[in-house]
């Protein structure tokens, strides 16, 4: 078996490498697909700028299915794309198969950072930390003593973005009550706006006038929910303020585009490991520009410099749900 | 539960129902008239582009409509052609629909927009806000029937009203009508009905139209009242809940209504209460969100008792057998 998938491999290659130059960068979207002003949107913004710096080329691919992730790794592999980039957790099966069969290719992998393979670079967020800040944010701009978190896909990652924002939030105020709500248990759940919409007028009903979405492209049917309703939401992963300008209190920064470019540019000699981007790397944080100005006040944005300083100087822990695969603020 | 949390909840199973009610409708005539259709989730994917892209083009939520209505007529008048005219097997001809509607809404929302698939978000007149019904603000504050009037009824976008609407006028064309009579004796016995010397394709060609004027209006209600923009695969397959719901309702239109509320009360359950205590025991997310499609399975496989479909349904007609 493995023999022929080598040769359907080979003949796939001949076809393949007709046009593709060798040691071009490769670069997997996840199923949210390229344009889901989020998560993937920050690896191609990353891919383009790179592109644009260095007048380089790569190759791309946005997934369909589930069935197609371990098929396009692998013939990105055997055409000799290097360094290989996927994106979100999903891949870590399809590499884990792949990489040992492809040693002298590099693999980055973000949102992966528990593989033991020696040619994958392996790039986590500390999320968390992030989710704080933009808690603490909203906190200080709810009125009603309610916000809410609109999560994707039922994932510890995504329950990861919950308990930071969860910790941020009853920072500010021990008191506030927090509605989380996921979109569902399968990967369908990163797209349907619709259902985002539905959960956060649920969330409105209950009080809620300040609503985190980490849930992908089912995060434009939040902040347009948002938008329309007359309350704040916060953006994830890409700056998404300029989105409902004015409408959108921040974004929780996570510099995938940075982690994407960076990998672009080391090209062959990227070095692997395993990496933590966090505050202090400035791989995540929270979005301010003119469209939100008007909406963070200037104490605001000190208290929450302060927070940063102190998470970055080891003095405030922020809690990760992978640390007991639970949250000890929030139950979801 | 208190009773504004089940006004909201009952508000939220209205805007859940609608689609499902739409489509739901819209397979009743098809099927009814001897023509199975599982491309209604297709036809809406088209017409939810079609109009949002259209109302982005125009700046006009009814220009996108008919631009969706006619995307959505479009199709079905493909699987006319291969299921009356061309005798094709009506199942094929629906899923490749379906298929054809996936795909081909994004490759153009991608050539006109560059968006990735998705439509630009639509503002002002180019979507269907919400209307207040009159009177909704005084009544408010009565005691029971006011919040009922005024969250409950008010407050939808004018083509929920729409859809409700079809459900008498539905029941008043299938029952009470020429054109009705002719449309279940097609779907039973089409060679009575040609016998009588009605056209048997004309009749199919009209219901199947019908059906298409209804995902039509189904899917411009998804991307320009309850979303301000097309996203890929958005309906969700909530058209094949609506053909589930048909089923259900045993192609009779005020059971469709209550079948199709009855999942809407259950989608509206799951975003509003992600876990339920039942008795002491928490019964988790994974379960609250599988209800419906747990429902679907039990309804299809029977529980509720026989649902039998038009007898010539499926069968393509044939002169002088």
């Amino acid at each position: 078996m493995t023999l022929m998938t080598k040769c359907l491999g080979a003949a796939a290659m001949l076809s393949l490498s007709a046009g593709a130059a060798l040691s071009e960068p490769a670069l997997i979207f996840d199923l949210g697909g390229k344009f889901d002003k989020s998560f993937n949107e920050a690896a191609y913004n990353g891919a383009k700028r790179w592109v644009e710096d260095t007048g380089g080329s790569f190759r791309e691919i946005e997934l369909q299915s589930e069935a197609q992730r371990e098929q396009a790794l692998r013939r990105f592999a055997e055409a000799g794309f290097n360094p290989v980039i996927t994106m979100g957790f999903a891949m870590a099966d399809p590499l884990s198969n792949v990489a040992p069969d492809y040693p002298d290719t590099k693999f980055t992998a973000v949102d992966v950072t528990w593989l033991d393979a020696p040619n994958i670079r392996q790039i986590g967020f500390a999320e968390h930390e992030g989710s704080y800040l933009v808690g603490m944010l909203a906190a200080m701009a709810s009125e009603s003593g309610t916000v809410g978190f609109v999560g994707g896909m039922d994932i510890p990652l995504i329950r990861h973005f919950g308990c930071g924002y969860a910790q941020g939030a009853m920072a500010v105020n021990p008191d506030i009550k927090i509605i989380a709500n996921m979109t569902g248990t399968t990967p369908a759940a990163w797209n349907d706006p619709v259902k985002g919409s539905e959960l956060t007028k649920a969330q409105i009903s209950q009080g809620a006038d300040v609503v985190y979405a980490a849930a992908g492209g089912t995060g434009v049917g939040v902040l347009q929910t948002a938008a329309d309703e007359g309350i704040l939401s916060i953006g994830v992963d890409s700056n998404q303020n300029h989105l409902h300008p004015g409408k959108v209190l921040t974004s929780m920064l996570k510099r995938v585009d940075v982690a994407v470019y960076d990998a672009m540019t080391a090209g062959e000699n990227l070095e692997t490991g395993v990496f933590t981007l966090g505050l202090a790397e400035d791989g995540v944080g929270y979005a301010l520009d003119e469209h939100n100005a008007a909406l963070i006040s200037d104490e605001m944005k000190a208290e929450v410099d302060a927070a940063r300083e102190a998470i970055i100087a080891g003095e405030l822990n922020v809690v990760g749900y992978y640390e007991n695969d639970s949250c000890p603020v929030i139950d979801f | 539960m208190d009773f504004t949390t089940l006004i909201q909840l009952l508000d939220s199973t209205i805007r859940s129902a609608t689609p499902l009610l739409l489509a739901c409708l819209a397979g009743l005539y098809s099927e009814r008239s001897g023509i199975f259709d599982i491309g209604l989730e297709g036809k809406m994917l088209a017409a939810a582009f079609f109009s949002a892209a259209v109302a982005f083009l125009s700046g006009s939520a009814w220009i996108g409509l008919a631009a969706g209505i006619a995307s959505s007529v479009t199709l079905a008048l493909i699987h006319a052609l291969a299921s009356i005219n061309f005798r094709g097997n009506q199942l094929i001809s629906g899923v490749a629909i379906n298929f054809l509607a996936a795909g081909m809404t994004v490759l153009v929302a991608e050539a006109w927009f560059s968006q990735g698939g998705r439509t630009p978000s639509l503002v002002g007149l180019a979507r269907f806000e919400p209307i207040k019904l009159p009177f909704a603000d005084q009544v408010a504050e009565f005691p029971f029937l006011g919040p009922i009037y005024a969250e409950l009824l008010s407050g939808h976008s004018i083509l929920v009203y729409v859809a409700l609407a079809m459900v008498p006028m539905t029941w008043w064309v299938l029952y009470r009508s020429r054109f009705g009579l002719r449309l279940r004796a097609v779907g039973e016995a089409p060679e009575a009905v040609d016998t009588a010397g009605v056209s048997v394709i004309r009749l199919r060609y009209q219901a199947v139209i019908i059906c298409g004027v209804l995902c039509g209006i189904a899917g411009a209600y998804m991307a320009t009242g309850l979303q301000a923009n097309f996203t890929k695969d958005m309906t969700a397959n909530r058209g094949f809940i609506a053909l589930a719901a048909l089923i259900f309702a045993k192609w009779r239109p005020w059971h469709a209504l209550m079948a199709c509320l009855l999942f809407g009360f259950l989608f509206a359950i799951e975003t509003r209460f992600q876990k339920i205590d039942l008795l002491g025991v928490t019964l988790p997310l994974q379960f609250v969100q599988a209800l419906p499609y747990v429902l679907t399975v039990v309804i299809l496989a029977g529980f509720v008792g026989r649902a039998t479909p038009p007898r010539a349904g499926g069968e393509p007609y044939v002169k002088e057998r």
